[in-house]
């Protein structure tokens, strides 16, 4: 790594950060997030629900992508954990929409295809923009089923105690037990052909 | 007679039922008429907005384009549809050049659609007030602490709500209904909604945190308005107690199962015989009339 050398006293020297502008005006330009504006106050992360299950806090996200650290994001978990509550933005004094910018990095992870820091939840999102692609609904008993399987095989202990409680929500008569879909679905064709063609979905 | 559009997504078709048949049930009950929009199709979820923007608002936009003429407000149940509705307008009357011609061509007048959540409609002093001229059972014995969620508030300048930080509909609403309705600050903390499949564990640490402080409060049931917390705090109840090495008990609500009940509905019951964790222990101990739970 360039410089290298002369950091080498410092206990970390190859993780020193060479801060880069060239990524905040994209992404902001790109995405509308607005971190150009953060100050750091972090009242996005105190009141973010989800920082316990986090590799970085939402204040460190847009940190990096102000210092031009773009392949760290790509590569973290929060961007994947980030329940799109709003809570960071409804409370960001400057409004700078953090679940946006996660959005925004998620989509650019999947479609580089690159392998994500949480491979089932974007599993889970993959199967279940299939499936609106598909019939222009969601079937959730096909989706859970074709999760199920793609994660940990149909005799998984998972599979196994998720078909436990299919059973009970079924004898309870909350499962479809047919597909439904939109009947015109000339514009579904049209919305997903060209995602289709990049092999994103 | 109120008559406004419906959009009442996927949900309700399946997990949701009971919020769907509970939902027809008020309707009548309340002089409401709700139009379906013919031919509706998916929000896309948080998969959508997670993975592609673009998908994301066309599903929105063809949504909206079906509502423009029909009766308004366009009233939705579901928090998250609500959400992805009511974002996608916001951002298309700023550009809408993401739409495609297919989509487009059904109309771009998303000016004229009124996104409106289901709980926010039934909670105007002028629906508050009917529920209270039509009461049959008064809600006595039911202490809830209402949970509004995330979808359904936030961002204000999308949701168009006020009272964001500490809403107040459901408790008026509810309170008005005879039911002992108690505060608590988690009315709309998040349950990690769609994280239960593939981070279950996330979903019950928060889960866990909202059981702990409605029993801390001395509730004994949780009332809401968006079938992703009602699956997630009744689904796995079972499952989450164990986890915290506590008895929890505390069933779970739509608010309008409570509606229908409060205003004498015969099929209550049914509603409520669609959950996993029966509420006919409590309705019992609250001194209701046999015929709301001896079924359950």
């Amino acid at each position: 790594m360039p410089g290298e050398a002369n950091h080498s006293s410092s206990p970390r020297a190859g993780d020193a950060i060479r801060p880069s502008g060239s990524w905040l005006a994209r992404v902001d330009a790109a995405s509308g997030a607005g971190a150009a504006s953060c100050f750091g106050c972090k009242k996005c992360s105190n009141g973010c629900p989800l920082t316990f299950a986090m590799d970085l806090h939402p204040y460190q996200v847009v940190r990096y992508l102000q210092l031009g650290q773009i392949e760290k994001l790509e590569k973290c978990r929060t961007i994947w954990l980030c329940a799109s509550c709003q809570t960071c933005l409804t409370r960001c004094p400057n409004e700078v929409d953090l679940p946006r910018l996660m959005d925004w990095l998620t989509e650019t992870v999947f479609k580089r295809g690159e392998e994500a820091a949480e491979e089932r939840v974007l599993l889970f999102h993959r199967l279940f923009l299939n499936d609106v692609a598909k019939r222009g609904r969601v079937f959730e008993g096909s989706l859970m089923a074709g999760y199920l399987l793609k994660t940990g095989g149909a005799f998984g202990v998972e599979a196994l105690a998720n078909a436990r409680l299919g059973l009970r929500m079924l004898k309870k008569g909350r499962m479809k037990l047919l597909p439904a879909g939109t009947k015109d679905k000339a514009w579904l064709k049209a919305l997903f052909k060209e995602a289709k063609e990049k092999g994103d979905v | 007679m109120f008559k406004v559009s419906y959009y009442p997504g996927c949900s309700l078709e399946a997990t949701a039922r009971d919020y769907a048949e509970s939902i027809a049930g008020v309707a009548g009950l309340m002089d409401v008429k709700f139009n379906e929009l013919k031919d509706w199709n998916c929000c896309g979820a948080t998969a959508a907005h997670s993975l592609d923007h673009r998908v994301t608002l066309n599903l929105a936009a063809r949504n909206l384009a079906l509502a423009q003429g029909q009766a308004q407000p366009l009233v939705v149940p579901c928090a998250l549809c609500f959400n992805r509705l009511a974002s996608a307008r916001h951002e298309l009357l700023e550009d809408s050049s993401l739409i495609i011609d297919e989509i487009a061509r059904l109309g771009t007048d998303y000016q004229s659609v009124q996104v409106l959540e289901l709980n926010e409609f039934f909670t105007t002093p002028q629906m508050i007030a009917l529920a209270e001229s039509r009461l049959e059972q008064d809600l006595t014995g039911l202490k809830p602490v209402c949970y509004y969620g995330c979808q359904g508030q936030r961002p204000p300048a999308v949701t168009g709500k006020k009272d964001y930080e500490n809403p107040q509909g459901l408790d008026r609403l509810l309170s008005g209904l005879g039911a002992e309705v108690l505060d608590w600050p988690f009315k709309t903390d998040c349950c990690g909604a769609s994280h239960a499949v593939a981070r279950p564990e996330l979903v019950f640490t928060l889960v866990a945190r909202l059981y702990q402080w409605a029993l801390e409060r001395g509730a004994n049931c949780l009332v809401t308005g968006c079938q992703m917390c009602q699956a997630n705090l009744d689904m796995y109840q079972e499952q989450i107690s164990r986890q915290m090495g506590r008895e929890v008990y505390l069933p779970v609500f739509y608010f309008t199962e409570l509606m229908g009940l409060a205003l004498g509905h015969q099929q209550t019951n049914k509603w409520l015989g669609r959950h996993l964790v029966s509420p006919r222990l409590l309705l019992e101990n609250s001194g209701l009339p046999r015929g709301v739970w001896e079924r359950l």
